[in-house]
Formats: structure tokens, C-alpha cells, sequence
């Protein structure tokens, strides 16, 4: 049997609206504890991959670094409505230091 | 370097001297797996930085679209059009083996209800062109969405190995191998030095013995 796994996206409502029409379930918390509560509950019920926007991710970022090295599932941030606040990609910069040991540029 | 607390003889001796092959031994092979991983990680790092830009660029885009479509509707109109999707989306996981690495592989899996060909759960009558638009921009850039997750999912685990392999690489070549030489330095020294002595020794004796 092959085990299917589903996709999540959390963030502000008007961001992530979108996403529910094509059947990926949205959530939406109204607060930083409540955002918490969201990714834990959502990892626990099987979600491979939890979408967040930077926004709400910038609130929780123990919460997010907590499964950068567990296997499943996958937290990834996405800009929202507003613009991206280059926090993903500061992200990718943070993994080439930890591998290289030193900060590139 | 500070020597370790052993006693300096034989059977120590031949004991570092083992301990000292096995490190080197481990040494090799964990630059060698460190060389390997720092590789690949390069690789995805770059396909990572690439997607990421590509992929925020067209979310915004769908946003934009998305947004546009919500001023001219109603929210409750607007919600009402969509919270029913037609499709749904799930993933399947499976492992692949990068260097000892596990990283998931993601394959997704699009499931339709009704009639293919449309992916709006609405009618077209009540709802401006905009929100098609955006919907449809965020349904191409789904699958991208996903790689991203999959690429990027990798460059955590793969940098995460990275580290502790540095680490032991690190541990290994600036502690316990100088450790270890030195140590044997140190007892082969202790030991020539015992040997002069009972040569000595025995030379003083032979020459009390004779006189």
C-alpha cells in the first residue's frame, strides 16, 4: 500500500484563500501560539509538507528550525500577499553556512 | 596535544599502534563521505536558490491576481466559490539514499472528482476572470512548489550530516590522531630510554664483576 501523505498551507487568510481551490487544506491561525499549535498538530497528523508564510513564520522560528532535521515533514516558507520578506532565502544561506562551517559572502 | 594516561609498555604500545591505524583508516573515509556530501549539496543548494526565486515570483503573481479577484467580489461570495475544490492534492513519500543520507522523494498526486479539464470549483457566471487567472497561476506553479519542498527538504538534512561529519573529521584529525601519536611517541621513548638504562646497567655490573 502506498502511503499518501497530504499538503498543508498555513497563513493570513487573504494570502492563502488561493490555495484552497485547488484542494489543499488551508489553515489560517489568528495568532503566533495558535500558529505553533497548527504546525505541531499538523506534523502529528501526517502532513509531508506544511507550507507557512514567512510572515506567521517569522513569529515561530524555534517552531520551524524544530523539524529541519526530521525527515517528514517538510516546513517551507512561502511569501504571502504582501511580498516575500526574503526569509526564505536567508533560510538557504543559513544552510550552506552550517555545511560549510563558515558564512559564504 | 596532551598525551593520554597509559602505561608506557609493550602491550600499550602495540594497542595505540592498532587504535592509530583504525583513525586514520576513519579518518579517510569520513573526509572522503564529507567530499561526497558537500558535492551534492552544492547541487541542490543551487537548484534550491533557483526555485526558491522562481517560485516566489510566480506565487506572487498569483497573489496579485488573487488579490485583484477578492476586491472586486464579495469575501463571502468569494469564499463560498472556492471552499468546495474539486481536486484534491496529496503526496506520496519514498526514500532515496544520498550517502547514508536518507532524503524524501515526493510524488505527487492529483485526484479529480467529476468532470476533468476544469480545475475551477465554480461557475464561471458569478465570478471575475481575475480569480480564474490567479487559480490557474497557482496550479502551474504547484508542481515547482513541490520540487521546492523536496530540494529544500534535502539541503536541511544533507547540511545537518554535513556538520557532524565535519565534526568527526574535525575530532579525528586535530585530537585523537595527534593524541595518539603522541602517546606512542611518548612510549617508544619510555621504552628506549628503560632499554639504555638496563644496558647500563649491566655494563656497571660486568665491569664490578671483572675488577
Amino acid at each position: 500500500m502506498r502511503v499518501m501523505y497530504k499538503i498543508a498551507v498555513i497563513g493570513d487568510k487573504h494570502s492563502i484563500l488561493a490555495f484552497k481551490a485547488l484542494g489543499i487544506d488551508v489553515f489560517a491561525p489568528t495568532d503566533a501560539m495558535d500558529a505553533r499549535k497548527t504546525v505541531d498538530r499538523l506534523a502529528k497528523e501526517g502532513y509531508a509538507i506544511i507550507f507557512i508564510t514567512e510572515k506567521l513564520a517569522s513569529f515561530i522560528p524555534d517552531t520551524i528550525r524544530r523539524y529541519d532535521q526530521l525527515y517528514k515533514p517538510a516546513v517551507i516558507l512561502i511569501p504571502n500577499s504582501q511580498g516575500t520578506l526574503n526569509l526564505g532565502m536567508e533560510r538557504i544561506s543559513e544552510y550552506a553556512e552550517k555545511a560549510v562551517g563558515t558564512k559564504l559572502l | 596535544m596532551a598525551k593520554l594516561n597509559v602505561n608506557p609498555t609493550r602491550m600499550e604500545l602495540s594497542k595505540l599502534n592498532k587504535q592509530l591505524g583504525i583513525a586514520t583508516r576513519g579518518h579517510k573515509l569520513l573526509k572522503d563521505k564529507q567530499d561526497e556530501l558537500m558535492r551534492q549539496f552544492i547541487v541542490l543548494i543551487k537548484r534550491n536558490r533557483e526555485l526558491r526565486m522562481e517560485v516566489e515570483k510566480e506565487l506572487e503573481q498569483s497573489f496579485k491576481n488573487f488579490f485583484l479577484a477578492s476586491a472586486t467580489m464579495a469575501p463571502e461570495m468569494l469564499e463560498e466559490s472556492i471552499s468546495f475544490p474539486k481536486e484534491s492534492i496529496s503526496v506520496h513519500l519514498s526514500r532515496k539514499n544520498v550517502m547514508g543520507v536518507h532524503v524524501p522523494v515526493m510524488e505527487m498526486k492529483r485526484k479529480m472528482e467529476g468532470d476533468e479539464g476544469s480545475i475551477y470549483p465554480y461557475g464561471c457566471a458569478q465570478t471575475p476572470s481575475e480569480l480564474d487567472d490567479a487559480i490557474a497561476k497557482l496550479n502551474e506553479t504547484i508542481p515547482k512548489l513541490l520540487e521546492l519542498a523536496e530540494v529544500e527538504k534535502a539541503c536541511q538534512l544533507l547540511a545537518d550530516e554535513i556538520e557532524k561529519t565535519r565534526r568527526r573529521v574535525n575530532a579525528l584529525e586535530y585530537r585523537t590522531i595527534p593524541d595518539l601519536e603522541e602517546t606512542i611517541k611518548y612510549i617508544r621513548m619510555k621504552l628506549d630510554e628503560s632499554e639504555r638504562s638496563t644496558i647500563t646497567r649491566l655494563m656497571k655490573v660486568k665491569d664490578i664483576i671483572d675488577r
